[in-house]
């Protein structure tokens, strides 16, 4: 178990810094373009574009621009936008990180405990009227577009119901949980439910699938044939196989929303996380922003990758071998 | 083989004693009737053998017998007595307690029958706390014990292995295990060695057989293969599309076969000669759609034997322990079936050759 993570860590390594130099081939080693002018923005006069000639080495090499990159990337941390002059792109990305961490874990915390609660009974009820209300219902949370579903949430807290029944809902924007904890899950707490929405919505249909599945397997048959408790077999035995599979799903959800993927919500709901932070620079066309924000993405997601494998391997024993 | 208690002067109370099964299936394509009015009697240490075609509905009316069929379109009627009390119509409750300690059960596929994620050691001290209140040590110390009767080398070293680090004879080892640890009174095994080759074949059966001479369980045994029930079985029961055609002691059908789809089983052993296996013949035609059963007698579709009186059902009867479905006057079975087996063994040799293979 413990040379699989080693190994997987070392890969997950391996995979990092070829992305790192695909990202810089696609921003630096575009032939015809000149990178200068595309990261000093638009109108950028003659003198900042010289600056910026200097400052990544555009007239060296390509490895060396690429060390220089990755210098100022992680070392120096000082590479900074010319489109919105004084903003440092690594502490603008440290500084949203926690929002979005904040939007992303709490909503997975909600969409983990309604969809696998929905799916246990849906699965475990199968046949009983009780499973068709459950598979409609999840149908209409992945059906709701989250813009949409925002929105509306927006309209009817914020200003429709805003003056009654949702008098006590902060206006958007996000407060940090040191300044006040019960002020970040007041301000989280629609944006959290508007994302959970969808998933609680899919991890319900795919943790039923399986538990269905699971439930007609051979070993089930040979668990109820013991002579344990029908609770032990739904538990221990069906559902225990079935969320092999769907933590498998979650780690790439999960990596996929903390790298950016919960843009839409950020956006709605006015939370300066990396979404926002990600949609105003493609706004701007601020290209060093953007450049940071796609490796904190893909980083994220294959380390997200790396963790699931490794959970995956300790839920699954015959994983650890291959 | 006797039955170790046998003796005519006594009259044995069954262990368990089947009286009129009947299990339905409510499909979209209409009532399938998987076993259809079955009955027969399990003595105390004794081996039953349940022998048909796949289809014939021993795995149905066996995890039928345990309730273990979840299916919501399912309908059992009868009466399942064992040890006096009636197991279709006892409380849920009540049966899990008898399930995996009173009656066991060995299914067919040792690979799917284990739940993946857990090691072998650990289902066995599931199966065994289930039913005794004793710590999970004693428990371990008790796996390691039965691995080691049925012979799995370095047993306290693979206690910790998963199922899919055994080989397939290994696993069905480890199921006999965990089947044996509550010293149940019936075990019922469900066609345990088909997925099996010759050799490990022939070495579970005789683990089953010391198993029952050590444990002193009775045995219900399900297979397609006659030679497997000649070799350990002290009774027979012959199904056909949900009934039962013959039942007996095993010496006396092998002997007699009384019913033409017996010896329609018996033809398809495969002989051995210089050349190797050959089978010799292979029932013609298929088993009736469970959706359409015929009238009268079931096998008369395929029988060659078949003239008016079989357009009404025949009813299992015979004068002395054994029994069977079929019209035929008695005094004419043995010519007719020497007919058969001259007929088989002599043009149609190998016309059969690939489709009984196993
Ligand atoms: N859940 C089910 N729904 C409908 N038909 C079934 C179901 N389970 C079994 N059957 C039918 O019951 C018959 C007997 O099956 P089975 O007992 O598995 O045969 P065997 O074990 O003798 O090969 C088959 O025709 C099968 O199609
Ligand atoms: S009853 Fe008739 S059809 Fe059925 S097995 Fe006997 S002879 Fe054949
Ligand atoms: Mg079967």
């Amino acid at each position: 178990m413990l040379r699989f993570a080693l190994r997987r860590a070392l890969s997950t390594v391996v995979v990092l810094w070829a992305i790192s130099v695909m990202v810089f081939l696609i921003f630096f080693g575009t032939p015809g373009v000149d990178p200068a002018l595309r990261i000093a923005g638009r109108d950028a006069s003659p003198q900042v574009v010289a600056t910026v000639r200097h400052e990544y080495g555009l007239d060296k090499p390509l490895p060396v621009r690429y060390a220089l990159m990755m210098y100022h990337l992680l070392i120096r941390r000082d590479i900074t936008s010319y489109v919105n002059p004084g903003l440092k792109v690594v502490p603008e990305i440290a500084s949203a990180v926690p929002v979005t961490l904040s939007l992303v874990i709490g909503a997975a915390v909600i969409w983990m405990l309604v969809g696998l609660a929905m799916g246990l009974v849906g699965g475990a009820l199968r046949g009983s009227p009780i499973d068709p209300l459950l598979t409609a219902v999840g149908v209409l949370g992945v059906s709701l577009p989250v813009y949409w579903l925002g929105e509306v949430v927006n309209l009817i807290t914020q200003s429709r119901l805003h003056g009654s029944l949702f008098s006590w809902v902060p206006p958007p924007g996000y407060v940090s949980p040191a300044q006040s904890l019960s002020g970040w899950a007041l301000h989280l707490l629609f944006p959290w439910l508007t994302l959970a929405v969808l998933y609680a919505g899919i991890y319900s249909r795919v943790f039923r699938a399986e538990l269905v599945t699971a439930l007609g397997e051979d070993y089930v048959r040979t668990a109820r044939a013991k002579g344990i408790s029908e609770r032990r077999v739904l538990f221990r035995h069906a559902a225990r196989c079935s969320l092999i599979p769907v933590i498998s799903l979650f780690g790439l959800d999960f990596g996929a929303l903390v790298g950016g993927g919960a843009l839409v919500t950020e956006v709605v709901f006015g939370l300066p996380g990396i979404g926002l932070l990600t949609y105003n620079s493609l706004q701007t066309l601020d290209l060093p922003v953007i450049m940071g924000t796609v490796l904190y993405a893909a980083f994220f997601v294959v380390l997200a990758n790396a963790v699931v494998d490794v959970f995956y391997a300790a839920l699954d024993p015959r994983v650890r071998r291959a | 083989m006797p039955s170790p208690l046998g003796s005519p002067a006594v009259v044995l109370e069954a262990l368990l004693e089947v009286r009129d099964l009947h299990v339905t299936f409510r499909t979209r394509n209409g009532l399938v009737t998987a076993v259809d009015g079955l009955s027969f009697s399990v003595l105390p240490g004794e081996v039953l053998g349940i022998v048909g075609e796949s289809g014939s509905g021993k795995s149905v009316s066996m995890l039928s017998l345990l309730r273990l069929i979840r299916d919501r379109n399912m309908q059992i009627t009868g009466e399942v007595i064992f040890n006096g009390a009636d197991l279709l119509t006892m409380p849920e409750q009540q049966l899990r307690a008898l399930r995996g300690r009173e009656i066991a059960v060995i299914f067919q596929d040792a690979l799917t029958a284990l739940t993946p994620v857990y090691t072998i050691g650990w289902h066995i001290v599931e199966q065994i706390r289930a039913h005794e209140p004793i710590s999970k040590r004693e428990a371990r110390a008790r796996a390691v014990r039965l691995l080691e009767e049925v012979g799995i080398p370095n047993a306290e070293r693979r206690m910790d292995n998963y199922p899919h680090e055994f080989s397939g004879g290994m696993r069905q080892r480890v199921l006999i295990a965990m089947a044996l640890s509550c010293n149940p009174r019936l075990l019922v095994a469900d066609e345990p060695t088909t997925a099996l080759d010759v050799t490990t074949q022939a070495q579970i059966l005789d683990l089953m057989l010391e198993l029952r001479k050590a444990h002193g369980s009775a045995i219900i045994i399900i297979t397609h293969d006659m030679g497997v029930v000649y070799e350990i079985a002290d009774r027979l029961l012959v199904m056909y599309s949900g009934r039962a055609v013959e039942q007996g002691p095993t010496r006396s059908v092998f002997r007699d076969p009384r019913h033409p789809y017996t010896w329609g089983l018996l033809g398809s052993i495969p002989q051995f000669t210089a050349t190797g296996a050959k089978r010799l013949q292979a029932i013609p035609g298929s088993p009736p759609s469970p959706l359409r059963v015929p009238e009268g007698c079931v096998f008369a579709p395929r029988c060659r034997f078949r003239h008016e009186a079989c357009s009404e059902r025949p009813r299992l009867r015979g004068g002395d322990d054994h029994l069977d479905a079929c019209w035929l006057p008695d005094e004419a079975k043995e010519k007719l079936r020497g007919e058969t087996l001259a007929y088989a063994g002599g043009g149609r040799e190998g016309d059969h050759a690939g489709s009984g293979a196993r």
